[in-house]
């Protein structure tokens, strides 16, 4: 690898903020590669890892330093060459420390990319400039709005290989950007790269005078996220009562949670679902001394001015935007087991915010083709890796927020009562 | 929390904020969690997020310290202070008592991580754990960057990474029958540093020798052993007298020291921020076995 290497600006801020994003694409993609630059430019990559990566490129018979061994963590996909799982990476820069969800791209890992996706900063895709846009582009594309991470990144890799020619790019970017349209994505950025000869990953690259936007990292460091919390809309789903059984303190009780959207402040009123019962926030603590005020993703405990019952599985709001008290539930679904398909009339367990219930499927409306987006609506069930669109009804009701307004309020998952598998991932339109 | 500007929370927070959120859930959702201490940095780290996550409750679950018999005393010795100060219940795990009562046998080559992994087991089974805090972090090797939060063990404290759980959001899966369990790790999302760089900001006191002292060691392997009573010098090697400190604690006869200057956390922060070596690679003689020592070890039921 030659390209020049950032040096820390200085000692590494303890004041950076984190971005986590996911990665899609085939080792064909060079996606591997370009992680594997990614972490080398910025210093992250560690001599004994490179040294070992070498060791086995070589006893493979590799003709260069094969960087997807350093993702592919698992003795079976060293020794059949493929990627299984999602493989978390880190780096950091003065700016920022990244997560990378680094997902395999091939059609039965539509779980995997979702898995990645659901906690997503940002997605990154990646395509061969010789052979542009594929059906996996477009599927990794899609799953990217339907998990509806914020930021959408396309590198055009492989430059060198068409000689840096601008209208390759072009032809590419103008069809990526035509079919996003149809898509919900709202914030897309394409950059021509060589993750292979590091160009415009940690900097501008000469090779591409033509391109006026920012080196891959610079974008990575740079892209606003901050808004793209939910400040509004307060939620915060009570996860564990704190009682202390002491004779120091007393009379304490708690409620111990993570802010899911919105910002609380003592002296606010708040709903508390699903009892309806109103009361004012008192205090909210944390080890560290009370607060002024909460907001995501902070882990708090918030007292409450009257003793009211409350319990895990409870959301505190506020009483003029509460999220819906339902139990009829419409939502699209990844399907994640390959034991069995999702199908009509069959019980999970369903898990949602910090509340658990049973939930029986009650209809299945259509099949989604993820590469066309055509819809079957005369799919029996939905098999490993598909996804549709489907009604369900709870035991109890759940506390929810459609999916597009609060990935937190409006996700859930699915487990196998039986196996205790989780077996579907779903995203909320609407909850009555 | 710290805070610049309204509503930033710097990746500091965020990642205390996600381990004090995992740490509640275990205790929502089981019946007998245990926070794996043995006095090394990442143990103690997340003991720290654990009190943290209850206050002013105390901590609400027990700790365990797979004793392998091969300590460092300072680490033995802060362990006992810190347990006193919590008000905590240690269960001992003891590898020399299960040697000694032939459950489990003492390896050839006389190391002992290989061998805890029984004892843990059957500490799991004896006191019915069913949610084991790990300190483990996804940076510190590769079959670790592939393993999930909230990790499925069978009933034979098994891994199978064909088959782990798909987690999403923060909605973790904790579900198992009788027998099984959870092996939970908070600071999968941390790295090295940023361990270092909470341990600063919290100001929180750790065993002497995660800074630069001198010492008595043997090079082995380009890697720097104290003598003790472990490691004795063999012919040919020379005992030196070197400045040295433990980027990791482990079994005593394998964990190398590495040669440093740095005596406070700050030092520490720079040489980790410099640094071009990975912790375990730089020190668990171990993990040099093969590619996959760490993946056969954990498929085996090891943290």
């Amino acid at each position: 690898m030659s390209q020049a290497v950032v040096e820390p600006e200085a000692p590494p801020a303890r004041q950076m903020d984190l971005l986590r994003f996911a990665t899609a694409g085939s080792v064909d993609d060079g996606k591997s590669t370009l992680i594997g630059r990614l972490l080398f430019d910025t210093k992250s990559l560690f001599s004994d890892q490179l040294e070992a990566v070498e060791a086995v490129s070589a006893a493979r018979g590799d003709e260069y330093t094969n960087l997807a061994l350093l993702t592919d963590g698992l003795r079976a996909e060293r020794e059949q060459g493929i990627t299984i799982d999602v493989a978390y990476r880190y780096f950091a820069t003065p700016r920022r420390k990244f997560i990378i969800a680094d997902t395999p791209g091939h059609i039965q890992y539509t779980r995997n990319m979702v898995t990645g996706a659901s906690t997503a900063d940002l997605a990154l895709i990646l395509v061969d400039a010789r052979k542009g846009l594929v059906e996996q582009s477009r599927r990794h594309a899609f799953l990217t709005s339907l998990l509806r991470v914020p930021h959408l990144v396309l590198c055009v890799n492989k430059m060198d290989l068409v000689g840096w020619d601008k209208a390759v790019y072009d032809k590419i970017a103008d069809e990526f950007t035509s079919f996003a349209a149809k898509l919900d994505i709202t914030d897309l950025t394409i950059i021509p790269v060589s993750a292979l000869e590091g160009d415009n990953i940690a900097t501008r690259s000469e090779k591409s005078p033509w391109y006026e936007g920012p080196s891959l990292l610079h974008h990575l460091e740079h892209v606003h996220i901050a808004s793209d919390r939910n400040l509004v809309d307060v939620r915060f789903p009570v996860q564990y009562v704190i009682r202390p059984q002491s004779t120091t303190v007393t009379d304490y009780r708690g409620y111990a949670g993570q802010v899911a959207s919105g910002v609380l402040k003592p002296g606010d009123e708040v709903l508390v679902l699903p009892s309806g019962l109103t009361s004012k926030i008192a205090a909210i603590d944390t080890a560290d001394g009370p607060v002024d005020e909460a907001f995501p993703p902070m882990s708090v405990t918030v007292r409450l001015t009257d003793e009211i019952d409350i319990s895990r599985g409870d959301m505190i709001c506020r009483p003029h935007n509460a999220p819906a008290v339902a139990q009829d539930v419409e939502a699209m679904i990844c399907w994640m087991d390959e034991t069995a398909p999702l199908r009509v009339g069959t019980k999970y367990t369903i898990k949602h915010t910090t509340r658990t219930a049973r939930a029986v499927v009650r209809g299945l409306q259509y099949r989604l083709d993820v590469n066309t987006l055509h819809r079957d609506e005369g799919a029996p069930e939905l098999g490993l890796n598909e996804i549709g669109r489907v009604r369900l009804r709870t035991t109890i009701p759940l506390l929810a927020d459609e999916y597009r307004r609060n990935r937190t309020t409006g996700g859930f998952i699915l487990i196998d009562e039986s196996t205790n598998r989780t077996v579907g991932a779903g995203m909320i339109i609407e909850a009555s | 929390m710290s805070q610049t500007k309204p509503y930033r929370v710097s990746h500091l927070d965020a990642l205390e904020a996600e381990s004090i959120f995992v740490m509640r859930e275990v205790m929502a959702e089981f019946e007998r969690p245990v926070l794996l201490f043995s006095g090394g940095k990442d143990s103690i780290v997340m003991l720290r997020l654990a009190e943290k996550a209850f206050a002013p409750a105390r901590v609400p679950f027990p700790v365990m310290h797979v004793d392998t018999g091969h300590n460092f005393p300072e680490v033995l010795e802060y362990r006992d202070s810190r347990v006193a100060e919590l008000g905590l219940n240690l269960v001992i795990a003891s590898v020399q008592e299960a040697i000694d009562s032939g459950t489990v046998r003492e390896l050839p080559d006389g190391t002992r991580n290989r061998i805890q992994t029984p004892v843990l087991l059957a500490a799991v089974e004896k006191y019915r754990f069913d949610a084991l805090f790990g300190g483990a972090r996804r940076d510190e090797e590769k079959a670790r960057a592939k393993e999930r939060m909230f990790s499925f063990r069978d009933e034979f404290g098994q891994w199978d990474p064909k088959n782990q759980r798909p987690e999403l959001w923060s909605l973790y899966n904790g579900r198992h029958h009788p027998g099984e369990s959870i092996r939970v790790f908070p600071l999968s999302n941390w790295t090295e540093l940023d361990v270092w760089h909470y341990i600063a900001k919290e100001q929180i006191p750790l065993p002497s020798i995660y800074y630069a002292h001198e010492r008595e060691v043997v090079e082995r392997a380009g890697m720097f052993y104290a003598v003790n009573e472990f490691i004795v010098p063999k012919a040919g090697e020379t005992v030196e007298t070197r400045t040295v400190r433990y980027r990791t604690v482990g079994d005593a006869s394998q964990t190398a020291a590495v040669l440093s200057e740095a005596d406070t956390v700050d030092k520490v922060i720079d040489e980790v921020a410099a640094t071009r070596i990975t912790e375990r690679g730089a020190t668990r003689g171990d993990d040099k076995v093969s590619e996959a020592a760490m993946e056969d070890r954990k498929r085996e039921g090891y943290f």
